[in-house]
């Protein structure tokens, strides 16, 4: 039970950097490695900030419109040129870009991983079921988690400029040649992609070291995420950010368990970790044979 | 990836002032090269940078010179990954036609290479020593300056049954190294082991595992969970409200790298290892002042090793009487010499691992406010390792 919240909680995690990345996979045909490194930026800046001001609050605010900026500016500068080639040339350009963030990131903060705390009030335990405390703060992220995601979907499905995304993302050209002005929309888009993992790079700051590279690992589960979701779908992101955050933890905490009912002892226990680890990747092998395009699917045709 | 220009020219310099005066011809003078493996990008980039300036002030004490030896140090980056550091042993063998190859923090990095490089010299552990090195694959020219991995768990085995643990949750992570402590873990604790979880390498949340953990309600927590991983293990069990609970005892896992970073939420932690900053030994305590004179921050076991390695060399350099190409009287030297060590004692096993002693440790916090690690007792002396029996070693 209280493993299926650690589930929920890697979920949400997730889906704040899934999000992004679907969009702007979705409607810019876009892949952009380099989102990772936008989480990065934000956790850095948050924990620089706590630091001085001891507020978390503060830091939060900071970081947000940072990691914005950063986004905004990677577009300006670098992304907007690489829209019109190959995808492989945009890997290598975002891929350059990792790089980049992260040896700018050891040359201004140094080498060594930095520390800040939760906010002092969600320091604590919150009894979820009884006997079961459970850490304030991550119950905190499943909060913010969720409230994001009803928040995007509200202006997702409710507003214009959701009306514009969706029709982006289910048809680019048709979208252009009916007067959407593609290019702001762009910047847009990616610049709340941006926040939103600046944003999720503040909750996981607290809870792992702030260190280059931190936001890799996270941006390979969010790929598995976006295609299992069905790319450029928010909904299918959600769906398949909770799904993945489950699966990768319950199989975690049980298969080696499992294992030993029907291994013996020592080969459960070397395959066990083992397929844990790799459980995820076998899901969207499963997923993707029976749906080709995901779950939900956003583009027509 | 490359110092030494910097390092040539100053040694050349000091070399053409004093040859004269020494009156020994610099064409009879042989030329050391050594290449150093350790880790300096990605999140283990600390632990790094504890061994590369430990290797510069271990270079600084011996006035440039290795073995009395003009000496250019070749550094080289494996990314902690197993691929890259067999690149970069390659490289230093083959390009840079290294006599030496030393550092390596990572067993997973040492199996990789040790092969390649075993065939054409020596290789010198700082760090790693993975149990099959110790064992049937033990190699002639492999020398570990550092310990066997299981030994240091073996201690802590060893302290936590004395101590009264009846039953523990074991938590490691899922390759050699890995493995390798928990294996001697287990043969010295005399209680049971309710649990041993695997996790993946380089793993940064561990809600999951901390969950299983209250689960199980078992007596006390051992992890080994070196660098990083240490970092948010320990700062997420502090979150989740374990420490109170289930007393946590680790090996490599609460050191100089990891302090700094975790605080007080590791005050009272004990450990086992083969170097603590407060060895009151003569060399220690140089080695330790001048570090923290030059760099600034308190070093750690990687350091102290690294420096330990340099010194071994030095020493069996000038015994086997400066000749880099005799490689037999190098070896000899190797495993006989009395270098000055940091850890006071150190003997080879006819395996090449060492026979040494292993010290509780608990952190606690100086006077200055630093989170450091404080001697509390011995637990083995002279222990030596668990394998040394099963190695054949060509005499």
């Amino acid at each position: 039970m209280v493993q299926t919240f650690n589930g929920l909680q890697l979920g949400v995690m997730l889906f704040l950097m899934a999000a992004g990345l679907t969009l702007v996979l979705g409607i810019m045909d876009f892949v952009n490695l380099a989102h990772g490194s936008l989480l990065m930026v934000g956790a850095y800046v948050a924990s620089t900030i706590t630091g001085w001001t001891g507020s978390f609050l503060l830091g939060l605010a900071a970081a947000l419109p940072a990691a914005f900026l950063a986004g905004v500016l990677l577009e300006v500068a670098v992304l907007r040129h690489f829209y019109d080639r190959g995808h492989l040339e945009q890997v290598l350009a975002t891929f350059g870009l990792i790089l980049f963030f992260n040896e700018a990131v050891r040359l201004i903060w140094g080498p060594a991983a930095l520390f800040f705390d939760p906010p002092s009030a969600l320091r604590g335990q919150v009894e979820i079921l009884p006997g079961a405390p459970y850490p304030a703060f991550r119950l905190a992220i499943i909060v913010v988690g969720l409230a994001v995601a009803l928040a995007l979907y509200l202006v997702i499905a409710r507003t214009r400029v959701g009306m514009r995304i969706r029709a982006g993302a289910s048809n680019r050209d048709i979208a252009q040649a009916l007067g959407l002005d593609i290019g702001r929309l762009f910047a847009v888009v990616f610049g709340a992609g941006a926040a939103l993992a600046g944003l999720a790079g503040v909750i996981l700051g607290p809870i792992t070291n702030v260190e280059p590279g931190m936001g890799d690992p996270v941006l390979i589960l969010a790929f598995v995420v976006i295609i299992i979701g069905g790319i450029g779908s928010v909904r299918g992101a959600f769906a398949a950010a909770l799904l993945v955050g489950l699966v990768d933890t319950l199989g975690r905490a049980f298969l080696p368990i499992l294992l030993r009912l029907v291994l013996n002892p020592s080969n459960a226990d070397a395959a066990g970790p083992a397929l844990a680890s790799m459980l995820i990747y076998l899901l969207m092998a499963a997923i993707l044979f029976f749906r080709p395009h995901g779950l939900f699917p956003a583009r027509t045709g | 990836m490359r110092r030494g220009t910097g390092f040539g020219i100053a040694i050349a310099g000091v070399l053409a002032a004093t040859a004269t005066a020494v009156a020994l011809p610099a064409a009879a003078q042989e030329k050391l090269k050594i290449g150093f493996i350790t880790t300096l990008s990605g999140p283990q980039g600390v632990i790094g940078k504890h061994m590369k300036d430990s290797l510069d002030l271990a270079m600084e004490h011996l006035g440039g010179k290795v073995g009395g030896l003009e000496t250019e140090v070749v550094i080289g980056d494996d990314q902690q990954k197993p691929d890259v550091g067999l690149d970069v042993a390659n490289k230093m063998l083959k390009s840079d036609r290294v006599q030496f190859v030393t550092g390596v923090i990572w067993s997973n990095v040492l199996m990789a290479i040790v092969g390649p490089v075993t065939r054409e010299t020596f290789l010198l552990s700082s760090n790693a020593g993975p149990s099959p090195l110790a064992g049937k694959e033990c190699h002639e020219n492999f020398f570990a300056v550092s310990w066997q991995n299981d030994q240091t768990p073996e201690a802590m085995g060893k302290y936590m049954s004395e101590a009264g643990v009846s039953d523990v949750y074991a938590i490691a992570p899922n390759y050699q190294a890995g493995k390798d402590m928990l294996t001697g873990f287990k043969r010295t604790f005399k209680g049971k082991v309710v649990e041993e979880m695997y996790v993946k390498l380089g793993q940064q949340d561990y809600q999951t595992e901390l969950t299983q953990v209250r689960a199980a309600n078992p007596k006390a927590v051992f992890v080994f969970l070196p660098g990083g991983m240490g970092i948010n293990f320990l700062k997420q069990y502090e979150q989740a409200g374990l420490r109170q609970q289930f007393p946590l005892y680790n090996v490599y896992t609460t050191d100089g790298t990891t302090l700094p970073a975790v605080k007080e939420a590791a005050l009272g932690v004990r450990s086992t290892q083969t170097w603590v900053a407060t060895l009151a030994n003569p060399v220690n305590r140089r080695y330790v002042e001048d570090f923290r004179k030059k760099f600034n921050y308190i070093p750690s076991f990687y350091g102290a090793q690294t420096y330990d390695t340099f010194m071994l060399l030095d020493a069996a350099l000038k015994k086997a009487g400066g000749k880099i190409s005799d490689k037999k009287a190098i070896r000899e030297a190797l495993r006989t010499v009395e270098a000055p060590n940091t850890r006071g004692s150190l003997k080879f096993n006819t395996n090449h691992f060492p026979i040494q002693n292993f010290y509780l440790q608990e952190v606690v916090q100086d006077t200055e406010g630093n989170f450091t690690l404080q001697v509390k007792g011995v637990v083995f002396s002279a222990h030596g390792d668990a394998y040394a029996k099963d190695c054949k070693m060509a005499p």
